[in-house]
């Protein structure tokens, strides 16, 4: 009962919330005048003409709240949009390129997650000791790296200095080929995945072998800050009282920082998962476009450029919206896993 | 001020923020003495324009003229790193500063007075707070057109609600303190009771962490550039001088490291400069922090 009402009340602050998006969202697209974004719709430059005509069907000089109730009835029903670039609507766009940007995240998170308390644990464990600083220094370093320069590098070594090891793009061009042929079944566009399901051996591991640069490049930054904020939740978690007691139990000293430290140690961990989930939808957009990797962020990044506004709009719409939900997930499932905290408290 | 000292003597006696230190004052120095280390040449009337020599596309090695060499336009890479420095600065610094007025007015302002002034608020930072920033970023400079104002005026827009939020909670802290109560009831207005006696008292470590969050700024709005959405083409930036090097990742046969200078130098220039930020940043939080104090 506690949980259902509590997950409504959520639900309904997300209306002003949703709502406030879209109208910020749709101000931006206003910032151009009326004949601006008539043109949009204008392919030949002898239809220039036609310019005042466009305004008028489309009420693109209507003032700003008749435009905007009629843009929200429309993204309500799916409309989002014709995404100029790709020749597609916005919407069918997402679909589209969404399962190569899935497939990036899906590797790049337990990447994330285990290296980050992997390596947060070692530096508490050891605290002020080489491995300590070590990691430390790390860290920062990590913090600190232009990821679109770090992937350039990670090509220059594994693309240039060792051969087209490493290549960028999502398939070479054979397996991309043999993907498109009618035997293979497309189940979720997921590269990987597909390939295993098609029990294709040559399609998988062709696939992984571009998928590891975007993952690396994806992961290290992410890693640092898992791994600075499992040490300092750790060093907490070691200065308690049932630490102590555990330690004059006689206990090992790695099953008390194993087991009896990390395991709550983790909990803070879990609450970053909505940060995490932004990050990754951050540097999607930035790793793709370095390693050509055609997903979602790569087409966000051609829209912007090409100043394909639908598709940006579309994109970042999209964006917040998963955002807010994956907030709402995290919230709930900390009370699940903590049961110190109780709904509505601690949280905002 | 004996407050400052000992901060001061932390900090120099750690050597990883002595490092970040030394580091920030060797480019504050580069950014003031830019004209002095790197002359625009003569009836040059830009100088944050790289000078360039034709347009051949191909970048050129380092030489006694160019001694980082030039990238693909032949825009001179020692010139642009330098002024870049420049430029870096700026960023970081305007951006910052709109970024803290605008955290202290509205978080001062929804902390002190709570009730609908801080509902209505903290509904608007909620609107800002969910999106994924630097997608929200793109939308904005795509939104105004790309260039370097775009990029601050989107860095800032995405920057302004968590500064807000960490400001109205060091208020919310010292609302109800004694030292509040007793100048309200000596008849001192909100303004003054704010300015002069909450925020003193509630805002001084969220301003030096603000203040060291340059770093961040100036990676973010690297990473705008290099997507091509913010300095216009031959402007001095690090983010546009390291896009520069993407066609050039590869060398031809034989040589496969041919254009490492394109590749590496402009991105160095930006991890050092973010590093120096950091390595105080680092320092400082762990000073700040009571519960990581050293026993």
């Amino acid at each position: 009962m506690e949980l259902r009402s509590y997950i409504v009340r959520r639900l309904l602050l997300l209306i002003p919330v949703l709502f406030g998006v879209t109208l910020f969202i749709f101000g931006v697209t206003m910032l151009f005048s009326p004949t601006q974004r008539a043109t949009l719709y204008v392919r030949d430059p002898r239809q220039l003409a036609d310019l005042p005509a466009v305004i008028e069907l489309y009420h693109l000089d209507a003032p700003f709240v008749v435009q905007y109730g009629s843009w929200v009835s429309q993204v309500v029903t799916g409309n989002l949009g014709w995404s100029r670039i790709v020749s597609m609507p916005v919407w069918e766009a997402i679909w589209h390129y969404l399962p190569a940007s899935l497939e990036l995240a899906i590797f790049a998170t337990p990447v994330i997650i285990l290296a980050g308390i992997a390596l947060g644990t070692t530096a508490a464990a050891h605290k002020d000791k080489p491995a300590d600083h070590i990691t430390r220094v790390l860290a920062i370093f990590g913090w600190s790296l232009p990821t679109f320069w770090f992937g350039l590098l990670l090509l220059m070594i594994f693309y240039g200095l060792f051969r087209g090891f490493l290549p960028p793009g999502r398939l070479s061009v054979q397996m991309d080929i043999l993907v498109g042929a009618s035997d293979f079944i497309r189940y979720t566009h997921i590269n990987t995945l597909d390939a295993i399901l098609n029990l294709n051996g040559p399609v998988l591991l062709d696939a992984i072998r571009h998928l590891i640069l975007p993952v690396i490049t994806l992961s290290v930054v992410q890693v640092a800050f898992i791994m600075r904020l499992m040490r300092s939740s750790m060093l907490e978690a070691l200065g308690k009282g049932y630490i102590l007691t555990a330690k004059a139990k006689g206990l090992d000293q790695r099953v008390v920082v194993n087991r009896h430290a990390r395991r709550n140690a983790l909990i803070p961990v879990i609450t970053v998962s909505g940060y995490l989930f932004a990050a990754l939808a951050n540097g999607v957009v930035i790793t793709e476009t370095i390693f050509n990797f055609k997903g979602m962020g790569w087409w966000a990044w051609q829209a912007a450029v090409n100043l394909d506004i639908p598709a940006v709009l579309g994109f970042a719409l999209f964006n917040a919206c998963l955002f807010v939900l994956v907030n709402l997930v995290v919230d709930i499932l900390y009370t699940r896993v903590d049961p110190r905290v109780r709904l509505g408290q601690g949280i905002q | 001020m004996t407050d400052f000292k000992f901060l001061a003597r932390q900090l120099l006696r750690n050597p990883l923020s002595l490092m970040g230190i030394v580091l920030i004052v060797i480019f504050a120095f580069v950014a003031i003495f830019a004209p002095l280390i790197a002359p625009p040449p003569e009836g040059h009337l830009n100088p944050y324009l790289i000078p360039h020599e034709g347009y051949s596309v191909t970048p050129r090695p380092p030489s006694e003229e160019h001694i980082f060499g030039t990238t693909q336009g032949q825009y001179d890479i020692f010139y642009g790193v330098i002024w870049g420095t420049r430029s870096a600065f700026q960023v970081g610094l305007i951006v910052i500063g709109v970024v803290l007025l605008a955290g202290i007015i509205l978080g001062s302002l929804a902390g002190y007075f709570g009730g609908l002034v801080d509902e209505v608020i903290m509904r608007i930072t909620d609107i800002f707070l969910a999106f994924p920033g630097l997608i929200l970023a793109m939308a904005i400079v795509t939104g105004l057109g790309p260039s370097l104002r775009s990029v601050m005026i989107a860095l800032a827009s995405v920057s302004w609600p968590a500064y807000a939020r960490l400001i109205r909670g060091d208020i919310l802290q010292v609302r109800e303190e004694d030292f509040i109560e007793a100048s309200r009831g000596l008849g001192a207005s909100n303004l003054r009771v704010i300015v002069r006696h909450a925020l003193p008292n509630a805002i001084y470590p969220t301003l030096v962490m603000a203040s060291l969050d340059i770093g961040a700024i100036v990676l973010a709005a690297a990473a705008l550039s290099f997507l091509g959405l913010g300095a216009p083409e031959g402007y001095a930036d690090w983010g546009q001088l390291t896009s520069f090097a993407r066609n050039w990742i590869v060398g031809p046969p034989g040589n496969p490291l041919k254009y490492w200078y394109a590749v590496t130098i402009p991105g160095l220039f930006i991890l050092l400069f973010v590093l120096g930020w950091n390595l105080l940043g680092d320092a400082f939080r762990d000073i700040l922090d009571p519960r990581l104090a050293r026993r």
